[in-house]
């Protein structure tokens, strides 16, 4: 007597749905393209040659892929234990505090890979210490994570501001930043994995945090779906009532997952701090742990799916810069705008074309329903 | 509506009416013909069929093939406002009620008439005063449904039925969640829309209520219509018998009770809700070893806040709880589960699984930081699915894959998957609430073997029903809850009717 629910096949789900999304907001965004008087096709070659036409494309749109993969599995980790944390933008911040610190104290006397691990567990710390006040509040006064983590992007960026221009800048500099890292605190770029697949990196800022990113994507992997705490998260964001009931500690349960979600954000600032600028700068973030929430969203919260859609948006960034640049009637705000539409159509109306789909597909599979239980 | 030629005419009649879901044949090749002016029963086990068919009727679901005539003409009826403009109007089991609206707005809602309420709202109290002389239906327009016990919101569902011309009335398991008193009322209600002419088609599972009210009735198994009877000519046992197919046991077969040493002592206890108000009101008792203490109780009085507080759920306000002499009323439900207290709560889908993950999954709620589960930091899997699995066969859980999604179980199965998870982990003391609600006779019949041996295997059980059929057929001890407060024990073999007017309240005031 259930629902006729139908439930799609997985390589629907997860294969063609989102294909199916990213189609339509490519097609709207040709549309917006043809407005504007340029070739729809042409822009889309454009976009495509830029991004994964050489390796230098290829490089730099792994380099931001690194960014949203850090980002996705936060706002993904968050998810899973039913908590929806916005603060990826502040948290990277702080993470990037943690990992500047970590390079400028050890960077004149350490190998990089021995600077590399101790800022890794600074960014980690530092993003996740920003993610303990909200989550505190939430544990224990309710207060909404939502308006909390919101909140705590702006007082990150304030106080960032403060420490770059009145604390950590070197005397005598006139920009807000701290000194350039040392070869001791750099991470390195990875051209001999491009030289690999015979590509060549070029000028892009591909490095070692793309290995660490994967690294992080397999541990989530194994937390959420092997782990006793990746359970007891799952069942929190799933059923609060039955995690109630099963005894699972509400506040140290919403504590340290955002403590890990946080940490996770936090790691992102390695890529752009100490992979690229060798230096820490204002406004990093650069919106990346907003795009991690389309991310997650988009890779349905699962690791897999995360990296696939990083890289998709890493497409859009690094082939969106190209378009640009030879389309000079496409301007930067176009380039945002076919972001918006993917996230649009990925993220808030992924289920527009579910109904559509179950109707095409679901009278086949093996669906076993309730009835189905019941009457065998 | 009536038409002269009337009397021959079924008001309802279903031909051939065939629904697949997928693999599932949910409806097969159902004729049914619903005489005009009757009441008429649908009766059948969880997963017969009864409700996908009545949403054909209704609209929500469209029949793979046959025909509905209504009034002896053929209707398409593509969804609910189809169905509503051929008269046929339904109560659903859950109700459709916007809470925070009055009852005259919800009866309004969907018929507002224009933009502005005034000229609908006139028109709508004047229809409402009027169905009300007639039927007697006794709700104030202005309460807010909030405000109003279940049994009023059913009323209200039903004059949004009749406001909007319905007449035939369909109603899905409606005594569900009344008291005894007003699924009286309801069934007085219902003889009077039945003399006034309209059709009710009651769909239930309680062969009790097919006998009390229904003027024929349907029996539906495995997607088939299989007998259709008139109720003078048949009997409980006949249609028990053509619901599963076979005899079943009404009765649950036990030896006396062999009671041994107190396990679970409440001690003046007293629970409050979110709101401050009490209720569980300075309630004291004790379950031994080896025995079955059931709380008999209207639904809402305290029992549900009971069982939550002594599993730990809840925080009590005051009082204390002893298990095995210890006191256990500041623990956790982790800690209590370590000291041997299983838990099965009433509420299976909202607590006592998570629908969402996979059987094996759940089978484990609860006990997930138990060591055999674990090996290091990780979940042993290998481990947890091969106690999945011993657990399917031993409990005949259906489909017996562990590795499917526990929404797609049908209620029995998935109270199975929680009894076998807090039975087989053998506590000291079992707390059961509603074990068999939503869940078919055959599951109810191995249901109750099993807690009546795990009785005889010298545990303490306490058992909170709000069916008195249940209470009675397995409870070596019955305790009565009214208004928070325990108002009696009836001896082991008392009256229904005693045990009955305890729980209105009515043994108590008597008394003082």
């Amino acid at each position: 007597m259930s629902a006729p629910l139908g439930t799609l096949p997985r390589w629907v789900n997860y294969g063609l749905l989102p294909l199916l999304n990213v189609a339509v907001a490519f097609a709207v965004s040709g549309l917006v393209v043809l407005f504007i008087g340029e070739n729809p096709i042409d822009a889309v070659q454009y976009l495509v040659v830029g991004a994964l036409g050489d390796g230098e494309g290829i490089a730099f749109t792994l380099y931001y892929a690194t960014n949203f993969i850090f980002t996705g599995l936060a706002v993904a980790v968050a998810f899973h234990g039913g908590l929806f944390n916005i603060g990826g933008e502040g948290q990277i911040y702080l993470g990037g505090l943690g990992a500047a610190f970590a390079a400028l104290a050890l960077d004149r006397y350490m190998p990089w890979y021995v600077t590399a691990v101790v800022a890794t567990a600074a960014a980690f710390a530092f993003g996740a210490l920003w993610a303990l006040i909200p989550a505190w509040l939430q544990a224990k006064r309710g207060s909404h994570i939502v308006i909390t983590t919101i909140m705590f992007n702006f007082i990150a960026a304030s106080l960032m501001v403060y420490l770059l221009v009145h604390v950590i800048k070197p005397p005598g500099n006139m920009s807000p930043q701290t000194r350039l890292f040392e070869e001791g605190g750099q991470l390195p770029k990875l051209g001999w994995l491009m030289q690999w697949f015979g590509l060549d990196i070029g000028a892009a800022p591909f490095n070692v945090s793309f290995l660490i990113a994967l690294v992080a994507v397999v541990a989530v992997w194994l937390l959420i779906w092997r782990t006793r705490f990746g359970y007891e998260i799952r069942t929190m964001g799933t059923n609060a009532t039955a995690a109630v009931y099963a005894g699972i500690p509400y506040v140290k349960t919403v504590v340290v997952t955002m403590l890990i979600s946080g940490g996770l954000a936090g790691m992102m600032a390695l890529n752009p701090v100490m992979g690229d600028a060798g230096k820490l700068q204002i406004d990093f973030p650069a919106g990346a742990g907003f795009v991690g929430i389309a991310v997650a969203l988009m890779g349905r919260s699962h690791p897999v799916g995360i990296v696939i859609a990083s890289i998709l948006f890493g497409v859009l960034y690094q082939g969106g810069a190209a378009l640009a640049f030879d389309m000079p009637n496409i301007s930067r705000e176009v380039i945002i705008l076919i972001q918006g539409l993917v996230i649009l159509f990925a993220g808030a109306l992924e289920h527009m074309f579910r109904p559509a789909l179950i109707a095409i597909f679901a009278a086949k599979p093996k669906s076993r329903t309730a009835s189905a239980a019941g009457a065998a | 509506m009536n038409a002269p030629t009337a009397a021959s005419t079924p008001a309802i009649e279903l031909v051939g009416i065939d629904k697949r879901f997928g693999p599932v044949h949910a409806n097969k090749n159902i004729n049914l013909s619903v005489a005009k002016g009757s009441i008429h029963g649908i009766i059948g086990e969880n997963g017969a069929g009864k409700s996908t068919l009545m949403s054909i009727l209704y609209g929500f679901y469209h029949a793979d093939s046959g025909q509905i005539l209504v009034d002896g003409k053929e209707i398409r009826i593509t969804d609910s406002q189809t169905a509503i403009q051929a008269g046929i109007g339904m109560v659903h089991q859950h109700f459709m009620l916007v809470e925070n609206f009055s009852v005259l707005e919800n009866v309004m809602l969907g018929v507002e008439g224009g933009p502005l309420l005034k000229r609908g709202v006139a028109a709508v109290r004047a229809e409402l005063g009027r169905i009300e002389r007639e039927y007697g239906l006794e709700v104030d327009p202005d309460a807010l449904i909030e405000d109003l016990p279940v049994g009023k919101q059913q009323r209200v569902e039903i004059l949004k039925a009749l406001y909007r011309g319905a007449e035939v009335l369909i109603l899905d398991e409606p005594t569900g969640v009344l008291t005894p008193a007003e699924a009286d009322h309801l069934f007085r209600m219902l003889a009077q829309l039945k003399a006034q002419g309209k059709t009710v088609i009651l769909i239930t599972h309680k062969l009790r209520e097919i006998m009390a009210i229904t003027d024929t009735v349907s029996v539906m198994r495995r997607g088939e219509m299989v007998a259709t009877r008139k109720t003078s000519e048949t009997t409980m046992a006949e249609l028990a018998e053509l619901m599963v197919g076979r005899r079943v046991l009404l009765r649950v077969e036990k030896d006396e009770a062999k009671p041994g040493p107190v396990i679970l002592s409440v001690e003046n206890l007293t629970v409050k809700d979110a709101r401050g108000v009490t209720m569980v009101d300075n309630v004291s008792f004790q379950v031994r070893a080896g025995e079955i203490v059931g709380i008999a109780g209207v639904a809402g009085n305290g029992q549900s806040e009971l069982l939550e507080a002594i599993a730990g759920i809840r925080k009590p306000a005051s009082g204390r709880i002893l298990l095995n002499g210890e006191p256990v009323e500041r623990l956790d439900p982790a800690k209590l589960r370590k000291k041997g207290l299983a838990h099965v709560p009433e509420d299976r889908h909202h607590m006592g699984l998570v629908l969402a993950f996979e059987e094996y999954e759940n089978a484990i709620l609860g006990y997930q930081d138990d060591p055999k589960y674990l090996k290091g930091p990780f979940l042993d899997i290998d481990a947890i699915r091969k106690d999945a699995v011993a657990r399917i066969e031993d409990y005949d859980i259906r489909p017996a894959d562990p590795r499917l999604k526990t929404a797609n179980f049908s209620g029995g199965n998935q109270q199975k998957i929680v009894l076998a998870r807090e039975i087989e982990r053998d506590p000291a003391c079992l707390l059961v609430g509603q074990p068999t609600r939503g869940v078919d006779i055959g599951a109810i019949e191995f249901i109750h073997k099993r807690l009546v041996a795990l009785r005889d295997q010298g545990k303490a059980i306490l058992l909170v029903s709000v069916e008195l059929d249940e209470i009675r057929s397995l409870s070596d001890r019955i305790l009565v809850m009214f208004a928070g407060t325990i108002v009696g024990e009836p001896a082991p073999h008392a009256g229904e009717q005693e045990i009955g007017l305890m729980m209105a309240g009515i043994g108590r005031e008597a008394a003082e």
